[in-house]
């Protein structure tokens, strides 16, 4: 058995971005099949236009179009491409100087091998069957065996629609895994136990455990059961609907403070009206079937009030 | 300038760290190993800073978590950067050169194989134009090493004797994940992976931590009887378009030399993750022939992101200590293919006398 518990997580966002004039122009013309390269104060011919110029740190404004057409100047294998990369199979990225230009454009080739490519290859743009003003409307590039086979240059810009945002959908795989004090408590879940570890330092009472008290940098130890009952020492009505929503609302999300514990566990309260509940009242863990227990704390369905009395403020106010 | 010192230095390397992300667990005997060597306790550190990045490790405020691991009651005067250990050193040089500490612990981690790495750096690049196409790490240092192959700067053989002579250092590290070496005819042979580059061109995917301690002027002497004097740190970095870069330079390596003596230094720990790139640092920094480079094996024996730039510090900094080098140049970059590089020289003098 592996000392931790670990799982697959998918970290995913689109990230929307203005591209303001200079990417926004660069972006415009790819969407209309045309190259648009920009011109520095050295005279220098570059592809993606830079905003700003290196040397005078001037906007750039001096643009020109370049050929879809060019030559490979520096190239890798890609033996192993990951995912979002512009094939599934092994293909090159190249450094493609286009003709017109006088530094080198990053992109894909789409040959079979690498003894297929070679640095000064002529190589010419493959566009997408679908174009939106981003980078990936250039599919790849492609050998050029023989130049009268160069597909024709675009010819302009529409002037009165230039790209002016591009989204990128960012998907990041990991496998997490759980600190070995986070496995002992989810491995108790699934059990059906609630599993605390005590700071040798402070003496207090962690569920769940951690592999350093934040108080004195100490790894909790030992092994604690609780019995899942506890006070709720605040809470909140969640009243605004959000994405990703399970329970209608309102609903409340309560700080549980486990009897024996130090550190309060975020919890949803059910079986009591949103408006009953207060500080202090007495609550206990309301566990799924025990078929449905998995290493989470979702094992617990909710807390519900015991009836009890509330308890003492004394009881709980150093855990507010 | 206040004289400061690398009085404390600790480090785990692993290619699979079975453990959290946030990498507390990995953390908090690096810190009982730092308090060892100094005799401190917490409470002595003027000054926390710590390097990490979300990305790596997959959840948000992972560097939150991390603070666990030194404590804050009562509350400690503390930063992050998300970038290197190396980084993460030199705001707490800072912080001790404007007098309000005189003591600082600087402390870095990553969880390098919990996502894919090569795909993960690909974030650090140009947003609209270059990250949207996924260009990987080894990518770009295979286009890196191509241009200086097709210029004629370097060879094949230039590239595998690096490799050669870091796997044969690495076989007295401990911490090195791949040692042994061959020959270079035996590594030539080996087949390509990313052509123009073999496995063995690209440092190991390393999960690890480290920690470095720095103390000012008498609090140096408290440690050490030879401390590690930072008589010079430096760092700039090149442009991020991959397009206006000359791949086979890298200026700010350059630059960065430019502003320190490196004359009469005996070591050089250069965070190259590729073989061609200590190549270029070697050039940019001016080294003579007998300048002995990585020592420690280098990132090519082991890399953990975010402390192996600060790792070459600290193994330069334990040669200093025992007495083996008077002086020593520690490297740490970062970015794309050596886009931003930083110079640390560590001498076992102040350079003012009397230290």
């Amino acid at each position: 058995m592996n000392r931790t518990l670990s799982a697959p997580v998918t970290v995913a966002f689109d990230y929307t971005r203005s591209t303001g004039p200079v990417v926004g122009r660069f972006l415009t013309g790819l969407r209309d099949g045309v190259l648009v390269a920009g011109r520095t104060s050295a005279g220098e011919v570059v592809v993606p236009p830079l905003e700003y110029d290196p040397v005078t740190h001037v906007q750039t404004t001096d643009f020109v179009e370049v050929s879809p057409v060019g030559t490979v100047t520096s190239w890798t294998w890609v033996p192993e491409p990951v995912a979002g990369q512009p094939f599934d199979r092994p293909f090159a990225f190249a450094l493609v100087t286009l003709d017109g230009a006088t530094r080198p454009l990053f992109h894909a080739v789409d040959v079979a091998s690498p003894d297929e490519i070679s640095t000064g290859m002529r190589v010419q743009v493959r566009w997408a069957a679908e174009r939106v003003g981003h980078i990936n409307d250039i599919a790849c590039f492609e050998p050029l065996g023989d130049e009268s086979t160069a597909r024709p240059a675009g010819g302009g810009i529409l002037e009165d629609d230039l790209v002016t945002g591009v989204v990128t959908t960012v998907s990041l795989d990991y496998v997490y895994a759980a600190s070995p004090e986070e496995s002992t408590f989810y491995r108790g879940l699934h059990e059906g136990r609630l599993l605390g570890q005590r700071c040798p330092t402070c003496d207090k009472v962690y569920v769940p455990p951690r592999s350093a008290c934040p108080t004195d940098g100490t790894p909790t130890e030992g092994e604690i059961e609780l019995t899942g009952e506890g006070t709720i020492t605040t809470f909140c009505i969640v009243n605004v609907p959000f994405l990703g929503q399970k329970i209608a609302p309102p609903y409340v999300s309560a700080y549980v403070l486990l009897d024996g514990a130090d550190i309060a566990l975020l919890h949803l309260i059910l079986g009591v009206p949103a408006d009953e509940v207060r500080m202090g009242t007495r609550v206990k863990a309301v566990w799924k079937p025990s078929e449905e227990w998995t290493y989470s704390l979702e094992n617990i369905d909710h807390f519900a009030p015991t009836g009890d009395p509330d308890a003492d403020y004394d009881t709980y106010k150093n855990h507010l | 300038m206040r004289d400061v010192a690398v009085v404390g230095f600790a480090q785990r390397q692993m290619p699979d760290f079975d453990g959290s992300p946030t990498c507390v667990e990995m953390l908090v005997p690096l810190m009982t190993e730092c308090y060892e060597q100094t005799g401190w306790t917490r409470h002595d550190v003027g000054f926390w800073c710590s390097g990490s990045s979300d990305y790596l490790a997959g959840r948000a405020f992972s560097f939150v978590q991390a603070v666990d691991t030194i404590g804050v009651d009562p509350p400690v005067n503390e930063s992050h950067v998300e970038m290197d250990l190396a980084w993460a050193m030199y705001e707490a040089w800072i912080k001790i050169q404007t007098g309000e500490v005189d003591t600082a612990l600087v402390y870095a981690f990553g969880k390098s194989s919990a996502g894919v790495l090569r795909r993960t750096l690909a974030l650090q690049l140009d947003p609209y134009t270059m990250m949207p196409l996924w260009p990987d790490t080894v990518s770009l240092a295979g286009l890196q090493a191509r241009a200086g192959l097709d210029a004629g700067l370097w060879d094949e053989r230039a590239m595998a004797e690096v490799v050669n002579r870091s796997l044969t250092d690495a076989e007295a590290n401990d911490y090195a994940l791949r040692k042994g070496g061959s020959s270079v005819d035996e590594l030539l042979a080996r087949p390509m992976y990313a052509d123009p580059l073999r496995k063995h061109d690209c440092a190991p995917v390393t999960d690890g931590a480290a920690a470095i301690v720095l103390a000012a002027g008498d609090r140096a002497f408290g440690v050490r009887d030879k401390p590690a004097w930072i008589t010079g740190i430096s760092h700039f970095t090149d442009s991020a378009s991959m397009s206006t870069r000359d791949l086979t330079r890298a200026p700010s390596a350059a630059n960065a030399a430019a502003q320190l003596d490196l004359d009469g230094v005996e070591v050089a720990e250069l965070h190259a993750p590729f073989s061609h790139q200590e190549l270029i640092l070697s050039r940019e920094l001016g080294l003579a022939d007998d300048v002995r480079i990585n020592p420690s094996g280098g990132p090519l024996s082991g890399n953990p992101m975010f402390s192996a730039g600060g790792i070459r510090i600290g193994e330069t900094a334990r040669r200093i200590w025992s007495g083996e080098i008077d002086k020593g140049v520690a490297h740490a970059t970062s970015g794309a293919a050596l886009q931003q590089n930083l110079l640390c020289v560590l001498e076992s003098s102040t350079g003012k006398g009397g230290a």
